[in-house]
């Protein structure tokens, strides 16, 4: 089959590999119709995550049609069109039971590795580095889903692709960001990073009760597609002097009443000169893996006693982080990686009533064979690429 | 909570490093005495390096060459107060540059008192002579004590997530024989009884006397609190067939227990819960003859 391989910085390409097969007897073999390139697979592309190997097939955000179930599956039948949520989960481990999925036990083969990095190992991801599980990714025409009970959810209505891919990972990612800035009514959120789920997160912070959601953002098309689908104000970081102080000035002087930082580790911030400067010095000599410039800004500017949640992907050290702004104002941080498998079926339920159409963020749609372009073209922004999904031949 | 080489395994690993040490140091003054007495300060005497190189590279090889590698401490002491006292006849000569012999000195002084820690550390301690290692290992798994003793019990199991383990048959009323991989492709053998066990709550085991092998091992199950399944300690003390060689031959195949056991507690812990070992072996990638990620190989064998 064809698929996107992972070869070093800025080297992505679709090469022939073999066809995955059943290796564990929960295992279920995918014929992928569509996936996408998501934000986070931009870290992998510009080298900031360790652990990942020349040859590593790349994608998380994938669905499609079972072709093939191993002998213990007994929810999924060949036919089936799934959409596969992208933490691996085991269903019976301690977290499992807790809905905590991207905290599974037993997804991640090389947890041991995890474990000398951040403590603890969470669950395994498709096609995010040997840290996470070095499971072959959804960029391909096929792909191996392990625990093929417990993961994918099937659609069994006549939605369109793209009205469900995003199932798959930033749609939760958006909503679960929401979820955790626990919103009252009145409340104003501020959302760093208008990128596919920054357009997510605030479509569910209006969902949620939000009366007012401010979108920040340095891409004006970004910008102006907020405005568009989700009746966001928008922030152009670029145009102020202060986002601090332009979101005080918006907020009676007491700041957004929660605060979503999904920019994470590769912060662009240009409009923030030296800061940017600063923190791209530390990470050129790694003394910094993550680049929090939206990070500090969410903690500055958010009011006392607020949320701050991290939907955005950070991998190892930060510096400069004012913790004293969070302790001595009470603030509350909030993230992780989504629980998916928590959020696939409410979600659905969503789309297929119309609340939600996940659909707008799509920009691009390119056949796999050109995901090298993909990758380059929603790595530098142009042609005003927020979303773009890539099309197994069929 | 884990205790992956104990003190004993650290200053056997300290002495592999020493041992290493003396074989380039050795290695250097044989083949490049010019630059090395250029480094060092000393006068290019170069027939007297060559020799404190033969000297350097023997008591390198000692140290490996040992089920204990003291003796090769103790002579590798012996010759650092040799380079000592070379060093200070130096010092006093004309030839030779003062501030170039006293880092010198004091480098070798520094490796010295290494070299007496570590004699005297492995002296004092049978275990590491031997090159027991030992290992600790906690985990809770969402299954009940029953369960989870029952599985074990039954040695022929072990293999299933024990992956360095080839086979366990049962031989007799308590006792087994197990078969593991050794580094390049060879196998140790050894026999083992279960020594004392009581039903949901723990199983001890130990080789046979007269064995290649010397292990003792010990399973605890303990229910944990808020019914949220149980957890299970695992303590274990090996010595490879070869003592401190087979050890460090061990780490360099991957063979190390310290390293095994964590993993294959994790697997214990999918099978438990899960019906299966998550395996990622097989699965397609885009390097050359679809070989094994580096990485995932080195962590799960």
């Amino acid at each position: 089959m064809k698929a996107n391989c992972w070869y070093g910085k800025k080297d992505v390409r679709v090469e022939e590999v073999p066809d995955p097969e059943i290796i564990n007897m929960n295992d279920a073999i995918v014929r992928i119709t569509s996936t996408a390139i998501c934000g986070s697979d931009l870290h992998l592309y510009n080298g900031f995550v360790p652990a990942m190997e020349k040859g590593d097939i790349l994608g998380h955000e994938f669905m499609g049609e079972v072709v093939e179930v191993g002998p213990s599956v007994k929810r999924l039948q060949m036919g089936d069109r799934v959409v596969v949520p992208f933490p691996i989960a085991c269903g019976q481990c301690f977290f499992c039971e807790k809905g905590l999925f991207s905290l599974c036990e037993n997804s991640n083969p090389n947890s041991v590795l995890a474990e000398k990095m951040w403590g603890h190992s969470p669950a395994g991801v498709y096609g995010y580095s040997h840290l996470l599980g070095g499971f072959a990714g959804g960029q391909a025409e096929f792909a191996r889903v392990p625990f093929a009970d417990v993961n994918p959810i099937k659609i069994e209505s006549s939605l369109t692709d793209e009205q469900v891919l995003f199932l798959s990972d930033i749609l939760p990612t958006g909503y679960m960001a929401a979820e955790n800035c626990e919103i009252e009514p009145g409340d104003t959120v501020a959302v760093w990073g208008c990128g596919p789920v920054g357009q997510f997160a605030i479509k569910s912070a209006f969902l949620l009760g939000a009366e007012q959601v401010i979108g920040i953002d340095q891409v004006p098309e970004r910008l102006d597609m907020a405005q568009r689908n989700t009746g966001a104000e928008v922030i152009n970081c670029s145009d102020v002097d202060s986002v601090i102080e332009t979101l005080k000035d918006m907020t009676g002087g007491r700041g957004p009443d929660r605060c979503i930082d999904a920019v994470g580790l590769e912060a662009d911030g240009h409009a923030h000169g030296f800061q940017y400067a600063y923190d791209r010095f530390k990470q050129s000599v790694m003394s910094e893996t993550d680049r929090p410039i939206a990070l500090r800004e969410a903690i500055l500017s958010c009011r006392n006693g607020g949320t701050v949640s991290v939907p955005g992907v950070y991998g190892g050290f930060i510096d400069k982080v004012p913790f004293g702004s969070v302790m001595n104002r009470s603030l509350t941080i909030k993230t992780g990686q989504t629980h998916v498998q928590r959020y696939m079926r409410p979600l659905l339920e969503m789309i297929e009533k119309g609340e939600i159409d996940p659909s707008f963020v799509v920009t691009h749609r390119l056949p796999l064979e050109e995901a090298a372009k993909g990758y380059a073209m929603f790595n530098d922004k142009e042609d005003h690429c927020v979303k773009i999904v890539l099309k197994p031949a069929a | 909570m884990k205790d992956n080489g104990s003190n004993n395994g650290k200053e056997l690993q300290l002495a592999c490093g020493l041992g290493w040490f003396s074989i380039g140091l050795g290695l250097a003054e044989v083949l490049a005495p010019g630059a090395v007495a250029h480094l060092t300060g000393l006068p290019p005497r170069r027939g007297l390096l060559r020799l404190f190189g033969f000297r350097e590279i023997a008591t390198g090889l000692a140290i490996f060459s040992q089920r204990r590698p003291v003796e090769g401490l103790w002579a590798r002491v012996a010759g650092d107060v040799l380079d000592l006292a070379v060093l200070a006849s130096a010092y006093g000569s004309r030839k030779t540059n003062p501030t170039k012999i006293t880092a010198s000195i004091a480098a070798v002084a520094g490796v010295t008192a290494l070299d007496v820690y570590c004699g005297q550390a492995i002296h004092s301690n049978p275990d590491a002579m031997q090159g027991v290692q030992r290992v600790r290992e906690t985990l809770t798994i969402n299954d009940t004590a029953e369960n989870l003793y029952n599985f074990w019990h039954q040695f022929e199991n072990l293999p299933g997530f024990m992956t360095h383990l080839k086979s366990v048959t049962k031989i007799g009323e308590n006792r087994w024989h197990w078969v593991a991989k050794g580094p390049a492709r060879t196998s140790v053998e050894w026999d083992a009884e279960i020594v004392a066990h009581r039903p949901n709550e723990f199983i001890s085991w130990r080789s046979l006397e007269g064995s290649d092998v010397y292990t003792v091992g010990t399973v605890h199950f303990e229910r944990a609190h808020g019914g949220r399944g149980t957890i299970i300690r695992v303590e274990m003390e090996y010595a490879p067939p070869a003592g401190a060689l087979g050890a460090t031959v061990a780490k360099l195949f991957g063979e190390a227990p310290q390293k095994q056991v964590p993993v294959d507690l994790r697997r214990f812990k999918q099978l438990m819960e899960t019906g299966e070992v998550l395996r990622t072996d097989g699965q397609p990638s885009g390097r050359p003859g679809n070989r094994r990620s580096k990485i995932d190989l080195m962590l799960q064998h």
